[in-house]
């Protein structure tokens, strides 16, 4: 940290940056590695998962589902009589045309193709379930194993109880901090050292329920899985059920990452950034009421 | 105006992101040896399954025959073009023959009818296609492991090859036919059929008639039709492109329990 300077005005040494800045050390090694390392397993799990979905991209209810039956939701193409073809989703009861985007897009090499998700989106961008299936899994263990260091990590270093667990205080200023959010005000002095109770409620639900969803779903559509815990597809209503959950959570963990990635930016990127690279983070100092007193 | 702008930028944002993670991997698996870090996975997904399957060999759900599925889709090949098949076809399948053979003590035939009067079993369940759809059917059959007691296995076979009629690729040539290939886990399996019933009624063309493997705890793939002739062997890697079946020579998994 070559931008702190020592302070010695409250006995111990505070570490500074070079404009005076308060810095504390937010995130431990462990902490800081889990991260990156979920960044790249969550974003080939999702392109690789996108490309296992296109080679069928139909949702349904229940144990089976197959073309002749009824679909939740169905990424498709229209051929049409005069002109290209009409991409399609299918939500329910309602259909949107979404050429272009899902159903028919232009393929890397300038082609327009019928195919659900965008070559720019899967991986492999040829969209090739075997080479799909292969990502698929070989990051589906190294994110597991990722996030069971992690928990494990949380637990005993107390990072969770600590950290995530919201207190008493948090939701006395849950309005207050809704309203911080909604007017984009950042979080100063004391209150940036923690996370804000609606962080740590969003944490707590990406952490303990959305994540292991992912799993608990994805081990669902394993037949093998299945005959040694038949009870596990049963969980979300059946096999195809559970495929349907496992796309809807990767689709709310594609909301976090957007929400998360935005709040990065909002809050300051470099700072951050810093912040899960090198563990630092600079505190934003409390303003300064005009009496001269802090408030 | 603006707000067009604005679109095409996120979306050149969007698109720059997922496509420097695109060519980053495109790149990656050309280095040696990241293809084979990324198949290692089979095999953690294969030792980490056998290790709660292998013990007491769990059976896969059976259902009740009210859930069989109404239009069971046939997938892969529907109706064989080689001229093996299509002289079965001819004869109604009355000069069949399954030939066990390979690594056993007693090579032997078996006629349609032979096979019938063997003890069989029948199973509603759950059939998982590669591709992500499900369907139920109820199948009959003559356990795998009684064909082989039958032939009696030599002490060095190790997986049970399955040789098909049908040609997917080039439908009326005899090169290239389907196969497959289990370990004897699977193929002693008591779910583990040779079918000639589905649903009640005579295995139908498109579904692999007249006799097709169950192998309840893996993927549809693994399932050959159109079964011809069951092979013991020690190794499948002088079998086609030596990945041990016709889609895993195509990329797919040997191990498709996930």
């Amino acid at each position: 940290m070559s931008a702190e300077v020592a302070d010695k005005t409250d006995g111990a040494a505070v570490p500074r940056t070079r404009s005076g800045r308060e810095v504390v050390y937010r995130h431990s090694l462990t902490i800081r590695l889990s991260h990156w390392l979920n960044v790249l397993c969550i974003a080939i799990l999702l392109m690789s998962g996108l490309a296992i979905f296109n080679a069928h991209p139909r949702l349904y209810w229940g144990p089976t589902g197959n073309e002749g039956d009824p679909a939740i939701m169905s990424i498709y193409y229209d051929e049409q009589l005069d002109g290209p073809p009409v991409g399609i989703l299918q939500v329910g009861s309602r259909t949107f045309r979404t050429t272009g985007w899902l159903g028919v897009s232009t393929e890397a090499d300038g082609i327009l193709a019928g195919r659900a998700f965008p070559h720019w989106i899967t991986l492999p961008t040829n969209g090739y379930l075997a080479e799909g299936r292969r990502w698929h899994f070989f990051f589906a263990w190294l994110f597991v194993l990722n996030g069971l260091t992690y928990l494990v990590y949380g637990f005993i270093a107390r990072h969770f109880q600590r950290d995530i667990t919201p207190t008493q205080l948090d939701f006395k200023r849950i309005g207050r901090v809704i309203l911080d959010h909604l007017t984009f005000t950042r979080a100063r002095g004391e209150e940036a050292k923690h996370y804000n109770v609606i962080q740590k409620l969003t944490y707590i639900v990406v952490i303990f329920i959305l994540l292991p969803m992912m799993i608990m779903t994805g081990l669902s559509m394993s037949p093998g899985v299945d005959s040694a815990a038949p009870w596990l597809p049963e969980i979300f209503g059946g096999r195809q059920s559970a495929r349907t959950v496992h796309f809807i959570s990767a689709s709310l963990i594609v909301l976090f990452v957007i929400v998360h990635v935005l709040e990065v930016i909002i809050s300051g990127p470099i700072n951050e950034m810093r912040s899960m690279i090198t563990g630092w983070f600079a505190v934003r100092p409390e303003r300064t009421k005009p009496d001269g007193s802090n408030s | 105006m603006s707000s067009n702008l604005i679109t095409r930028r996120a979306t050149l944002l969007g698109l720059g992101g997922s496509g420097l993670i695109l060519s980053g991997c495109e790149q990656a698996v050309q280095i040696p040896g990241f293809q084979g870090m990324l198949e290692s996975a089979e095999h953690l997904n294969r030792s980490g399954q056998r290790l709660v399957l292998a013990s007491g060999q769990p059976l896969a759900r059976e259902y009740q025959r009210s859930e069989i599925t109404k239009n069971f889709k046939a997938n892969g090949t529907v109706r064989p073009q080689t001229d093996i098949y299509k002289r079965l076809v001819v004869s109604e399948f009355s000069d069949y023959k399954l030939t066990v053979d390979g690594l056993v003590e007693k090579p032997i035939e078996f006629t349609l009818p032979e096979l019938k009067a063997l003890p069989s079993r029948t199973q509603v369940t759950r059939h998982d296609c590669v591709e992500g759809w499900s369907a139920i059917g109820m199948w009959k059959g003559v356990p795998l492991s009684t064909i082989l007691m039958t032939a009696r296995l030599k002490p060095n076979a190790r997986y049970v090859v399955f040789h098909c009629a049908d040609n997917l690729f080039n439908p009326t040539s005899d090169m290239g036919l389907y196969y497959e290939s289990i370990d004897l886990v699977d193929a002693f399996h008591p779910q583990t059929i040779m079918a000639y019933e589905m649903n009640g009624e005579a295995l139908p063309i498109p579904h692999g008639a007249p006799l097709r493997l169950r192998v309840e705890r893996q993927l549809g793939y693994k399932m050959a039709k159109y079964v011809l002739r069951i092979e013991a062997v020690e190794s499948f890697a002088g079998l086609g492109l030596g990945r041990g079946g016709f889609w895993e020579d195509q990329g797919y998994e040997w191990y498709a329990g996930i």
